[in-house]
């Protein structure tokens, strides 16, 4: 018996959140309905006491914890602030929409605290079982809040599909961490990696876990040709649903993308840079060529979630070179960037559709942003903004990262992926500007007053603006990821 | 071939044979059945090697109340099995040959080469007085804590997603509200009434 007590410092905020999830749950039970608005502070509560706490305890250190099963590094520091945020403004942005349509139940919060206490896991996560578990909560949680309008059948259908497909991809992830766990005879992510770099595993039980672990990725980033859920998920959620499964949980996968590929397996860098590649070229090609097509700006979106995750994959796939792996760290750091300022742009552009939205109206499709231009000059011009930063106009954030992703792939001299990229991205621009163009040169078709409350359209504003104003200064994430994955690598 | 390598072979057969039958059979109630008896001879090889506690666990959870629930919730459901397997052989052809495909090429890679027998050599003999169970719960509390209170959040998650989808508050129904009858004074029930009596 030789077990010495965990160090639990680094795992505060965690524990936090889960305290302050169950002292929700027990106020929600005596709490008058009167006083409903009580659950929403606390839960904003709780997420700005754990970015406190987060903030706190990050020195800069890594930290293994819990039988090594838990990481504390200066990357799931930063992540986790982001998620935070990204948390915190979906929470902003959604309270009309539900209070309108009779969907603000305390649920709602407690399922978003533990998607979030999920997602905490996956970014914090050294080992597959904590990984795993972690993934489980965050998809456990998004399944049920993809129901929570359970009187409308569209949504349910989506939470079925999502469920299903998503316990899919989970089997495959599992099936691929047993193989490697069979060659290298350890869980732990640090200890898979030293046991491929000093040869103890076998290479071909190695890349056939690999296999399923890049497809249960791949489903849970949903990169083509794994991707089906993806749009009918988008669509069929209520919109708030949406916007969160569409920000957090992409920094998340991110993680995960991170902790699995370049953590445990960077000796085999060249086997899944080549999968990769793949899926991130079609995704590219599908997802912007399918989202011409669309009426439905959910739909749309989701088919840009497809693409934008495929662009972010190019960061992933040019870390190293034949051996050369001076490249790693600008690459990493390009994906995260891409990341991040996808996220930032998400956020506003499922903003903008829950601040058109109103009680009995969804401004889910194209023409409800017709005319937005007489309707409310400014917004159209944030939203002006947020389509011109996802097709990566200059010079928005939008066009900064993609800039960072691509010359990432030229470093690495695959000049043809970069070209490839660029061509599918230009084909890209014309739905964003489709958008553009229908606020600002046809006439509006609704002319009902914007209903938004006064939080809603400040923190809206700040988002757009924060996509025009960090594409002054992009160096300035650069910089940040550069350096927390420099600390943390 | 020794007598724990037969009854390997034995349980294995029909743990096959059960699985199989899972989910080829045409009443539902069949299915779950069949799974129940996969998961006796499962028990079964996990008692061949020595995981007591893993063996009775799952007999008790699995047959006991999860297999029971589900026959409960198939039996309730009125599963019109025609329905469901409308497109089966319009999309079999081509599930099958995807799958095939897969397990083709799963075994060349694998072929056992990897996973036999000599690659995993045996633990060796536990020493006297070892006991499977403490070890696990030893285990679960100590090096696995950190995933084993995740689970039990995944399980709080659980319950209030099923109180969220389920629970209805319907307004025809005769719900008493048992505090409102506890708090219930003599007042509310009765009234006192003067009567003048009559005076002739």
């Amino acid at each position: 018996m030789n077990f010495v007590m965990p160090d639990f410092y680094p795992a505060i905020p965690e524990m936090f959140l889960l305290a302050m999830a169950c002292v929700i749950l027990l106020v929600d039970l005596v709490l008058p309905p009167s006083r409903r608005w009580l659950i929403a502070f606390l839960t904003q509560a709780t997420l700005v006491g754990c970015a406190i706490l987060t903030f706190a305890t990050a020195d800069g250190q890594v930290v293994l914890t819990f039988s090594n099963m838990f990481v504390d590094d200066l990357l799931s520091d930063f992540l986790k602030l982001l998620v935070y945020f990204s948390v915190v403004i979906m929470l902003v942005y959604s309270r009309s929409y539900l209070v309108a349509r009779g969907l603000e139940k305390s649920e709602f919060y407690l399922l978003v605290l533990f998607a979030t206490l999920g997602m905490m896991v996956m970014i914090s996560a050294s080992h597959f079982l904590s990984l795993y578990i972690g993934l489980e909560l965050l998809s456990l949680s998004l399944y049920a809040l993809v129901a929570l309008d359970r009187d409308s059948a569209r949504a349910t259908e989506a939470a079925m599909k999502y469920f299903v497909l998503g316990a899919m991809a989970s089997g495959l992830l599992l099936y691929g961490m047993s193989m490697i766990y069979g060659a290298t005879g350890t869980l732990e992510i640090g200890g898979v990696a030293q046991a491929i770099y000093h040869g103890v595993a076998n290479k071909s039980v190695l890349i056939f876990g690999l296999v399923f672990l890049v497809s249960g990725l791949a489903f849970k980033l949903g990169v083509v040709p794994f991707h089906m859920w993806i749009p009918d998920v988008y669509h069929g959620a209520p919109t708030p649903i949406t916007l969160f499964i569409g920000s957090a949980p992409k920094l998340a996968a991110f993680a995960m993308a991170l902790r699995l590929l370049v953590y445990g397996l960077f000796e085999l860098a060249a086997e899944w840079q080549q999968m990769l590649m793949i899926l991130s070229v079609l995704s590219i090609a599908v997802g912007n060529l399918a989202a011409i097509a669309q009426t439905n700006l959910k739909r749309m979106l989701a088919y840009s979630a497809i693409s934008h995750m495929g662009y972010m994959l190019l960061g992933l796939i040019s870390g190293v070179v034949g051996g050369d792996r001076h490249f790693a760290l600008n690459a990493y750091s390009s994906a995260m960037f891409y990341t991040i300022s996808y996220v930032l742009m998400s956020l506003g552009t499922f903003g903008m559709i829950l601040l058109l939205s109103r009680a009995g109206h969804e401004a889910e499709n194209l023409d409800d942003f017709k005319g937005l231009s007489q309707r409310s000059p400014w917004f159209a011009l944030m939203m002006g903004i947020l389509m011109f930063s996802m097709a990566g106009v200059p010079f928005f954030v939008g066009f900064w990262a993609k800039f960072a992703v691509l010359l990432a792939v030229v470093d690495t001299g695959q000049v043809w992926l970069a070209v490839v990229a660029v061509f599918f991205s230009l084909i890209g621009a014309f739905y964003y500007l489709r958008v553009v163009k229908l606020m600002w040169f046809d006439p509006p078709l609704d002319s009902a007053p914007l209903e938004a409350g006064f939080d809603m359209r400040l923190l809206l504003s700040a988002n757009g603006l924060a996509v025009a104003l960090l594409g002054a200064f992009p160096q300035a994430i650069m910089t940040l990821c550069t350096f927390t994955l420099l600390r943390s690598l | 071939m020794d007598f724990i390598t037969a009854t390997f072979y034995f349980l294995a057969t029909i743990l096959v044979l059960a699985s199989l039958r899972v989910i080829t059979a045409r009443n539902p109630v069949q299915a779950a059945l069949f799974l129940v008896l996969a998961f006796f001879t499962a028990s079964g090889l996990w008692m061949l090697l020595q995981a007591e506690f893993l063996a009775i666990v799952l007999v008790m959870v699995y047959v006991g109340a999860v297999m029971v629930l589900f026959l409960f919730v198939v039996m309730m459901l009125d599963i019109n099995i025609e329905r469901i397997r409308q497109g089966f052989w319009g999309y079999l052809p081509l599930g099958a040959a995807i799958g095939a495909l897969m397990a083709v090429e799963m075994a060349v890679v694998l072929g056992g080469r990897y996973f036999w027998v000599d690659a995993m050599p045996s633990p060796g003999a536990p020493p006297p007085g070892y006991s499977n169970t403490k070890e696990l719960g030893r285990l679960l509390f100590t090096d696995y804590v950190y995933p084993f209170e995740l689970a039990s959040v995944i399980l709080l998650v659980a319950i209030v997603a099923a109180v969220m989808l389920t629970m209805r508050r319907r307004r025809d129904t005769k719900y008493l509200n048992p505090r409102q009858q506890i708090a219930v004074q003599r007042n509310d029930r009765i009234r006192m009434v003067t009567m003048p009596t009559d005076k002739e």
